[in-house]
């Protein structure tokens, strides 16, 4: 038997190994191109090269006439039975949302769009034949570029979806006083354009890729009396949700199973259009089918992310105490309201404020259609851009008031002992403590010495110039308490599910709603339980990703696993540890009252009796011996709704060096120093910090989506769109300090995303400070070696707006502002 | 339709393929050794790196008819007939070096061949080394911890609660 003669090692908090990984690193693995099915067929996919155009005629013989093609099927073809892709989040009840046909029969919207799927017996047949497809098009003209999109219906500028008159999608607006959570932001800009100090910027956030490894993928078997559907997916609950809702299959005819997911970063959260085109498919010819998707495809056509224009203006006394924050957004939704889509700004919306004191805010975006890949969640998903433009703001506000950019953050910051604090944005932040956590950084970072440096190399003209950037992030993860979602239109809660299944021979089964894909669940999961049931780690099994195993979830997003998934785990053990314990009173030959259960096993107090927890698991199964009318199980379920978001926050610094002769950027150092509070394993964290990091960094230096002005995609391979390799990175150096959140029992916050959120301002920041000598107060991300020299080389023209005098975002001044940034936009 | 045969993970196989068939494409369809990916179009990612005759290769940059009568190692022949994981597959779990997993066949099977060609690398000769893999979860921070710990010149995994120097 299992049974605890010693007390275990707490489980929290140990650097365990993954058990996930020996099947990762013998290559014994279950992606979802590696499902193979008696009799399976192969999907290509014919797609549009026009960004907006109409479909006159598509033209199939020549591909049905290929070898071993089965069909060539149209939109026309499929019809209503290919079921929509749907939008969970309308964020204004009157958005203006393009219906959204997976495979569209009359007109293409964005190009990569697709118009006709090639069914044939081998990958390769699909493939030839798909090249045999022909397409008339007429070309419509295409709403590209995100400014002029929005004016479109004024303008009478091209529309990406012609019948809808209009671009704006919706407006969505925060606006303190009117909410009541704070003053008025007008009357503070007023103020400070009076007596104090106003900065006002225009930042732009790229566009980016989420760009995991393992490309999409979809197999979809129609041939037993439930369809199964293997997808790389994030969201397998969603997407059986939206196949269900949109197709008219009932929902228990249909089994969604994420096998091994490759990474998604948000990329992966998505009903898509291939996901869809393959079940009709499948349906239609009664046979398992498969499509996936090439690198080239998959840039091009899975979501995007990022991609705004930030108009922004603080308002501050002269001695640096910030009074008001005005954040005015542009967001390029792409061709369609992606499943989360409009809702990706929003979600920005409580965090530009940041972890500042500020006694006015109001927010506004306006999403807008254009004829580009749909964007939605990338890492972070609203939250990096708040981050960037707030961390951005506050180094500027510094650099006005000539003192050091972590004098000014601690000025307006919430101090440790302010926690819980109710923000401006309305959020109730339970816990933090940011001093603790910049000390930690600083010490770390050695901070005071590169400053040294710094001085030294510019006062003696070093070619090579040292540039310090801060980031003191936080974040809203844990996506979340339902309430919340339904007072913001959301389409579904925020809850997570967990059961605990206790066997005969001693082993426990858990099952999560939560979807792992890299992030480590099995093993995290594993300690949580192993902990609190007193089980050997070993002895816990963690299955997911498998709507016939896990029938309730709402999958992995948001960084919301460990702390609402894991909460919901929590409960379900503690339910199972309920139900035995009368049976072990029974059991015992003691009264409940006496019965207390630690380390796995009942005992009875005084005396030196007890049973395992796996024994009475044991007794249960036999059944012979129970109390009168005890229902013989002790399994356990738990459905978990959060009362609150999470705030894990951080201080990251980040050196660089700049070339002033080339533009180079070089990465110098980074440190962080995370408050995440407890930590279940801290080689875990490091790792999805790590992980973070380098996606943040690569949007400050190196990523960017870029159409040229037909709206083809032209970073469309990885040739094109940089990822970094293991030759850009360099070693990070990570700590943490701990405030445990007080909103879950294991007082846990999401890490996730912490990374990206933190790291990309802390870039920017290090790169403009580099080169601020020179008059730079911006280059527009990413940094690449051109921006920083034109920069550095512009004469000034960056550094016009440091004064920020001029009322702009204003009619009087034409609402243009004066855009303090470096030439060569490639956009 | 032209005959190869070769040994693959130490198995003699032979088949009959398509003049464009790539070794991966041989290695997943035919042979259905899954455990080598494919991560791209344009043998950016190194994903599907294996061994052809000791050496790496990205096997989406082979045909299948250059490797006739050659012998071919994948992630799933680098353990031992017992089991027993190949040094660089125990150091990449040992030091975290692996989330999702997907570049992770590829990232070994170049470390295998990067510690051939340098059994004591620098950081740097590491990061050159791994150029050609991408990972889009790990930062490579802990991948690189991982080669050095395979090579005995470093320490293990940094964790959260340990500052590297």
């Amino acid at each position: 038997m299992t049974a605890t003669q010693e007390p275990l090692q707490a489980e929290i908090g140990r650097d365990r190994r993954r058990k996930e990984d020996q099947r990762l690193i013998t290559g014994r693995t279950r992606w979802t191109d590696n499902i193979t099915l008696p009799g399976m067929l192969h999907l290509a996919m014919v797609r549009s090269p026009f960004a907006h155009a109409r479909i006159t005629n598509i033209e199939t013989t020549a591909a049905k006439a290929s070898t071993n093609v089965v069909a060539v099927l149209t939109g026309a073809d499929l019809g209503e039975g290919q079921g929509v892709c749907i939008n969970a989040w309308p964020v204004v009840t009157d958005q203006v949302t393009p219906a959204h046909v997976p495979m569209p029969s009359d007109r293409v919207a964005f190009a990569g769009e697709t118009v006709a799927v090639v069914v044939a017996r081998t990958a390769a047949e699909a493939r030839d034949a798909a090249e045999l497809v022909e397409v008339d098009y007429d070309v419509l003209p295409a709403a590209l570029d995100l400014k002029e999109a929005a004016l479109a219906h004024e303008n009478g500028g091209a529309l990406a979806h012609p019948d809808l008159g209009t671009n704006v999608s919706a407006v969505w607006r925060f606006d303190s006083a009117e909410a009541g959570t704070g003053g008025d932001v007008e009357a503070a800009i007023a103020e400070a354009r009076a007596n104090g100090i106003v900065i006002e910027r225009e930042y732009r956030q790229q566009r980016l890729i989420p760009a995991f490894m393992e490309p999409r993928s979809v197999v979809v078997d129609p041939t037993g009396e439930q369809i199964t559907v293997w997808s790389a997916t994030q969201i397998p609950h969603i997407l059986r949700f939206a196949l269900a809702a949109t197709t008219g299959v009932p929902e228990s005819k249909i089994r969604v199973i994420a096998p091994d997911v490759g990474g998604g970063f948000g990329g992966k959260l998505q009903q898509t259009p291939e996901e869809m085109i393959a079940f009709a498919v499948a349906r239609r010819l009664g046979k398992p089918v498969k499509f996936t998707e090439t690198r080239s495809e998959s840039l091009l056509t899975a979501h995007h992310g990022r991609d705004q224009w930030q108009r922004l203006t603080l308002a501050a006394t002269k001695d640096g105490t910030v009074t008001g924050l005005k954040v005015d957004l542009l967001a390029d939704l792409g061709a369609y309201v992606a499943i989360v889509g409009g809702g990706v700004p929003v979600l920005g919306a409580f965090m530009f404020n940041a972890i500042y004191k500020f006694p006015a805010y109001q927010f506004q975006t306006t999403n807008v259609l254009t004829n580009k890949t749909w964007t939605d969640a990338y890492r972070g998903a609203g939250r990096p851009e708040a981050t960037y433009a707030i961390e951005r703001l506050m180094t500027e506000l510094a650099a006005e008031l000539g003192v050091d950019p972590l004098e000014v953050r601690e000025k307006n910051w919430i101090k440790h002992e302010e926690f819980p604090f109710t923000t401006v944005a309305g959020l109730e932040y339970d816990s933090g403590n940011y001093e603790a956590a910049t000390a930690r950084a600083k010490e770390m970072f050695g901070y005071d010495a590169l400053r040294a440096e710094q001085a030294e190399r510019r006062a003696s003209g070093d070619r090579v110039q040292l540039g310090l950037g801060v980031s003191t992030f936080t974040e809203m993860c844990g996506l979340a308490p339902s309430r919340v979602l339904g007072s913001l239109n959301y389409g579904a809660g925020g809850w997570e599910h967990a059961e605990i299944r206790m066997l005969a021979t001693g082993k426990v089964e858990v099952i999560t709603g939560a979807s792992a894909h890299g992030q480590g669940h099995e093993t995290a999961f594993s300690q949580i339980v192993a902990d609190r049931l007193g089980v050997p780690f070993e002895d816990v099994e963690v299955l997911h990703g498998d709507t016939q195993i896990s029938h309730k979830g709402l999958d992995t997003y948001g960084s919301r696993s460990l702390v609402v998934g894991g909460e919901a785990l929590v409960r379900a053990v503690d339910k199972v540890i309920e139900k035995a314990k009368p049976i072990a009173a029974h059991l015992l030959e003691a009264s409940v009252d006496d019965v207390e259960f630690g380390d796995g096993r009942f005992s009875v107090r005084g005396t030196d009796q007890g049973m395992a927890i796996t024994e009475i698991a044991t007794a249960v199964f036999a059944a012979h011996n129970l109390p009168d009318g005890t229902e013989p199980s002790i399994d356990a379920e738990a459905t978990f709704d959060p009362v609150n978001f999470n705030y894990p926050h951080g201080t990251h610094l980040c050196a660089v060096e700049v070339d002033t002769e080339t533009g180079q950027v070089t990465m110098r150092k980074y440190v962080c120093c995370d408050d995440i509070g407890n930590v279940i394993n801290p080689l875990i964290v490091a790792g999805q910090v790590h992980g973070g990091l380098v996606q943040g960094i690569a949007q400050a230096l190196w990523e960017e989506a870029v159409y040229d002005e037909n709206g083809t995609l032209v970073t469309g391979s990885f040739v094109d769109y940089l990822l970094p390799t293991a030759a850009d990175t360099i070693t990070f150096e990570v700590d943490h300090t701990t405030s445990p959140s007080t909103t879950n029992t294991l007082g846990t916050k999401g890490v996730g995303e912490a990374g990206t959120i933190a790291s990309t301002p802390a870039v920017v920041n290090a790169v403009v400070d580099a080169v601020r000598q020179f008059g730079v107060t911006d280059i527009q991300m990413p940094c690449t070696p051109e921006r920083v020299w034109r920069a550095i080389n512009s004469g000034g023209s960056g550094g016009e707006t440091t004064g920020a005098a001029a009322p702009h975002f204003d009619p009087a001044t034409g609402m243009s502002g004066t855009v303090d940034r470096a030439e060569g936009d490639v956009q | 339709m032209t005959r190869i045969s070769l040994t693959v993970d130490g198995q003699q196989v032979s088949d009959d393929v398509e003049p464009r068939m790539l070794l991966v494409q041989y290695l997943r369809e035919k042979l259905g050794k899954t455990g080598t990916v494919i991560g791209c179009d344009t043998s950016n990612c190194g994903a599907c790196t294996v061994h052809l005759d000791g050496t790496s290769v990205k096997s989406c940059n082979v045909l299948a008819v250059q490797v006739d009568g050659s012998e071919v190692t994948t992630i799933e022949g680098l353990a031992g007939p017992d089991g027993a994981l190949h040094p660089v597959q125990e150091s990449f779990r040992e030091c975290h070096g692996l989330q999702c997993g997907f570049c992770t066949p590829g990232m070994i099977m170049q470390t295998v061949d990067l510690l051939k060609e340098n059994p004591s690398p620098s950081e740097e000769a590491i990061r050159l080394g791994l150029e050609g893999n991408l990972c889009r979860c790990t930062g490579y921070h802990n991948i690189v911890r991982a080669v050095q710990h395979a090579a005995g010149v470093g320490s293990a995994a940094t964790s959260g609660e340990e500052v590297s120097a």
